[in-house]
Formats: C-alpha cells, structure tokens, sequence
C-alpha cells in the first residue's frame, strides 16, 4: 500500500480508511487463510519430504533413502494397490452413475409422491460411513445376516464376504454405490429439468419416440453434468475411506491407495515415510484429475 | 463426503440460496414434458417406468435403515438363529444398555456433540467473516488469497493424515478435544458458498447504509447476515453433518474412549465385539450415529441437499 508522509487532508484520511479496511480484511480473512495454510497447505509438501525418508511412525529418528520409497512401492505393491484403486474406481463411477442417470429420468416424471423420493434416494449420502458400515456388515454377515437367510430360503449358503478378497471389494463397492447414487440422482435432476422444455415439444412433434429424443437431445445437452460427475465421482471415490475402514479392517481385497496409505502409517505398521509416498501419489493422481477438469471445463461444450 | 464444486465464479455454481426458498424443486422450474403434446403417458410406462422402479428403489435405501432400527431392539439369540426373525420378540432397550457397558456411549455421544458444535460454530464464523472481506473489502493480493482458499476444496484432508498427525501430536494434542478440532477449522466450502451469496446481495442497500455512516462490522452483522439467512443455513448444517460424521482424523488422534468421538467409540464397539451375537451392540450403536443426521435431513432437506450439490449444475 502506499504510505507517503506529507500529502493533503483528503487524500490522507482516504489513505487512513484504505489501511483501516486493510486491518479489517486480515483481521477476518488471517485464521482461516493461516488454517488451511497449515493443515491443508504444509502438509502437502511435508508429504513429499516424509515421502523420502525411512522413518519409523514415534521414532526421533529418520533416515533418508530418496526415491526408496517410491521404488518399494512401485517393485512390491503398485500392482495389486493400484489395480484394487482402479476395480473400485471405475464401478463406484459407472455404476453410481448410471444407477443414478435412469433414477433421475423416472424422478423427472410427473409421479406423485416425487419429492418424498428424491429425498429418500438422497438421504444415504449424508450419512455417516461408519454407521452404514455396521448396517450392511449385518446385512451381509454369512450367519446372521439376512441376505444369507433370504439365500438359505433359496437353497443356497452364503459366500464368504468377509473372508475373501474378491467378495470383500464387491461388497464395499455395492455399499458404496448404495450410499453415494442419490447425489449422482439428484444431480442429474436437475440437468434434466434445466433441458428446454421447447427442444423436447419439437422432437416430439417431429415424432421422435422416447429413447430417441433422449439419445439425440436429452444426453448431449447433459454431457456437462455428466463430465462433471463423472470428475467429482472419481476425486471422492479415491478418497473413500469410512466404508473401507469400518467393513474390511485388515483392508483384505479392498486396500486402494488411500487405504493403503492409512494402513501403512496408523495400521500397525507405523511406517511414516511410506505412506507419505502413497500419499504423494495418491496427491498427483488428483492433481492431475483436477487441472484436467478445469481445463475441459473451460471449454463448456455440448457434444463433447 | 465430498463437496461439489467448480471453478471460481465459472458457469455452473448455483448463486442464491434464496432462490430455493420457494415450493420448487430446487432447480427452481419444472421442465418434464408437456403431456398435452406428447401425450398422457399409457398407465403401463406409469407403472413399469415410473412408480415400480421408484418403489424398488426407495425400498432399497430404507430396508436397511429399517433392519438396523429392529436389530437394534433384538436379542442376541434373535440374531445368531439360523431361522430369520424378522420382528423382535421382546423388543427392548437391553442392547443399548448393553452397548454402554462395553464403551461409555452417554460420553461418546457427548464428545460428538462438543466437537461438532464447537467445530460447526467456529467455521461457520469463520466462513462469514473471510466471505465478507472477499466479497466487500480491498486488499492487495485478494484475488490470489481467494484463490488459494478455493483451490484447497480440492485437497483430501486424507493426504495430510501423517504430517497434521506428527503437528497435532507434537503439541501435544493426542486424546484432546482441541488436537480433534484444531486441524479442520479451516473452511473453503463455507467462505466459498457465502462469497457467491454475499456477492448477489443488493448493492445499493449496502451503499445507501454506508452513506449513512455505517461502519463495516454494522453492515455485516445487521445487513449482510439478517439477508443471507438462508444460505448460511445451508453452511452451518451441511458443516454440523461432515463434523458429526468425521471419521478418519478422530480416529488416528484419539485412543482413550473418553475423548473417542461416535464413529471412532463404534470402531472400538466392533473391535471388542467380533461375534455375530453382538449385533444387537452394534446396531444399536449406529442408530445412535445415525439418526440424528437422518431427522435432521428429513425436516431440512432442502438446504443440505442444496448445500451439498451446490455448484453442480447451472
């Protein structure tokens, strides 16, 4: 700011008022900037430092390796991190996406009892993890749970979701998409409900049928909303922990990146620099995710 | 739960809370199709494309909901039979009463409550006072500060878990209430969402009460905050439900059951309960989680839903 000593009146209480309003400005905008500074900021370039240390979660001291980290990562388990990251990713998407797409399209009919129902569909989002967890641990429990008595009636005996990997991962992703496809829904609601009622009289008075107006008009006027949940979807589904943490402790079949960072650090392995490495890319993977949405987004394209 | 977002100012971020005050959906109009030119649709589609996946689908997410309620209310016995029981027998409190015994519940629930009114309140203030100065003050660099706040919406709080525990930690925070809150507080949903609010607020009014003498803090607190209510509303109780449901930062920080929050005393619950006769425990536990946010949703399910896919679409 400019601050000169000898100046007139006017000019001296404007300046007075621009460094009062200055003051106020840091006054309120200084601890919540100095927060996220500190615990959203710094902790993305301590990671990077951690990342290259051998360092015992507790332990005054650390070693550096460099890159040793990352190379262990990469040699030992990316293969099976990664490709768990992926399997989980890609059906959490797609399926709480288009689960959520055909919700939204019959949401958007003119049904009674609608809103009731948009909610309901949207209530398991502002749920806690935790609590759903337990539920469908429950559910799903090969003795007690009622999914293995609906499959006793049935004939059949009940897989061992908790047992085997495989099984694990499917019933994580399955409570996922349960907790997670309203926001998709409701999202997709409202892009529905945005599409120019006009558009949709002409296609049907040019005697477009139903899928037909949907394929030709209705989905290319969307495609926005679906680039953006398809990127919001993906960011939050490589976050995802609660579900993870709570049915499948160990992290038997369903260690992703985030939750193999976690498990390394707090679950009994207490190796501070290691998970910081799977941070550090589990951060470059959103970096990219992102710079990549904001780039597209610029570009605000119908037939993209 | 992740927030939805943009970018700064860009197309898609839904301005005004205000406008959802109203009887609508919150996209404000109703654009289905117009039956009079399509015409009215056959009761079959009615049926098989409208209330049948509906019913199937709400049944879907209240079922377990439901099933969580009664197992709370069975007894062991209830729930390790080979034969299904539905309804309990004799239904009772017992595993609620049981669920105290193995982790102090009262003190969990207490804990969560604490850490989720201070944390709620603390950034809810926060948001206010940084929207304001983004909205209202000058500064050199503001742009750039907005920036930086924003951009922080895209950063998990899951990757800084080892370098805020090695600094809360370090301060000697473990087992606190304040090593709990502390490194959250920080907010750019808050400041982000109030911004956009703030910044379609009347600006003669606010001009015409600076005219007449009224200093900043008056503006704020006696303008800006009466006519943004419902946006705030949406802020604070879309912040109350991620302090309530925070997870994975009370469970690295806390091990003594008397600072644990909800979700991390039922961690413990189902760690010291492995057989399937301890469900009753559990359930009753994530009722008590659970039901809370659940009827909240269900009286202000307006402002949560618009809170949380705010940005979304235009």
């Amino acid at each position: 700011m400019s601050a000169s000593g000898t100046i007139a009146g006017p000019r001296r209480r404007l300046n007075r008022r621009r460094l009062r309003e200055s003051l106020l400005f840091v006054a309120f905008v200084l601890p919540n900037a100095a927060l996220i500074a500190v615990f959203t900021y710094r902790p993305l370039i301590l990671n990077v430092w951690y990342s290259m240390l051998d360092w015992t979660l507790g332990s005054a001291r650390a070693t550096f390796i460099g890159l040793g980290n990352y190379r262990e990562f990469f040699t030992k388990d990316a293969g099976a991190v990664l490709g768990t990251t992926l399997i989980f990713t890609v059906v959490t998407v797609g399926g709480s996406m288009l689960i959520g797409l055909g919700l939204a399209v019959v949401l958007n009919r003119r049904l009674i009892g609608r809103n009731p129902a948009r909610a309901t569909v949207f209530a398991p989002y502002v749920l806690s993890g935790v609590g759903v967890g337990l539920v469908w641990t429950f559910i799903f429990d090969p003795v007690g749970g009622v999914l293995a008595a609906v499959l006793r009636k049935f004939g059949a005996s009940s897989p061992q979701w908790f047992l085997q990997p495989g099984l694990s991962l499917t019933m994580v992703i399955i409570v996922y998409i349960w907790k997670n496809l309203g926001y998709c829904a409701v999202i997709y609601l409202a892009a529905l409900q945005a599409v120019p009622r006009d558009l949709l009289e002409a296609a049907a008075l040019d005697g477009a049928g139903r899928s037909r107006t949907f394929r030709s008009i209705v989905w290319p006027l969307i495609s926005p909303t679906t680039f953006f949940l398809l990127m919001t979807t993906i960011l939050s589904s490589l976050q995802s922990f609660d579900l993870i943490r709570i049915m499948t402790p160990m992290g038997q079949g369903t260690t992703t990146l985030m939750y193999a960072s976690y498990l390394q650090a707090f679950g009994g392995y207490n190796r501070a620099g290691y998970s910081s490495a799977i941070s550090t890319i589990l951060v470059v993977i959103l970096l990219i995710l992102t710079v990549f949405q904001m780039r597209f987004l610029e570009r605000k394209v119908y037939y993209a | 739960m992740s927030l939805a977002l943009t970018r700064a100012g860009g197309p898609a971020i839904v301005g005004n809370a205000e406008r959802r005050g109203g009887r609508k959906d919150h996209s404000g109009h109703e654009a289905t199709v117009d039956e009079s030119i399509v015409g009215p649709d056959p009761w079959t589609r009615r049926v098989f494309g409208g209330y049948l996946p509906l019913i199937i689908a709400c049944l879907i997410i209240v079922l377990p909901l439901l099933w969580m309620v009664l197992g709370s209310f069975k007894t062991a016995d209830e729930v390790i039979t080979q034969d299904l029981v539905l309804w309990p027998h004799h239904p009772s409190f017992a595993a609620y009463a049981n669920a105290s015994a193995k982790v102090n519940f009262p003190q969990l629930f207490m804990n969560s409550v604490l850490v989720t009114a201070v944390g709620a309140t603390v950034k809810v203030v926060l948001a206010i006072t940084s929207a304001y100065a983004f909205a209202f003050l000058r500064f050199p660099g503001k742009r750039i500060i907005f920036l930086a706040i924003l951009v922080a919406l895209m950063v998990p709080s899951q990757v800084s878990l080892v370098p805020n525990y090695i600094t809360i930690a370090g301060m000697g925070g473990v087992n606190t209430y304040w090593g709990i809150i502390l490194p959250g507080l920080g907010t750019a949903f808050g400041t982000f969402l109030l911004r956009q609010n703030f910044m379609s607020l009347p600006i003669d009014v606010l001009e015409a009460a600076e005219m007449d003498g009224a200093g900043h803090l008056s503006r704020l607190f006696r303008m800006v905050v009466p006519m943004s209510t419902p946006a705030i509303a949406t802020v604070a109780l879309v912040t109350i439900v991620d302090e309530w449901n925070n997870y994975i930062w009370p469970l690295v920080i806390t091990t003594d059951d008397s600072r644990m929050t909800l979700p991390v005393g039922l961690t413990l619950l189902k760690n010291i309960e492995g057989d399937p006769s301890a469900y009753p425990i559990l359930m009753a536990g994530a009722v008590v989680v659970i039901l809370p946010v659940l009827i909240v949703f269900l009286f202000l399910q307006r402002y949560i839903v618009a809170g949380l896919t705010q940005g979304a679409v235009k």
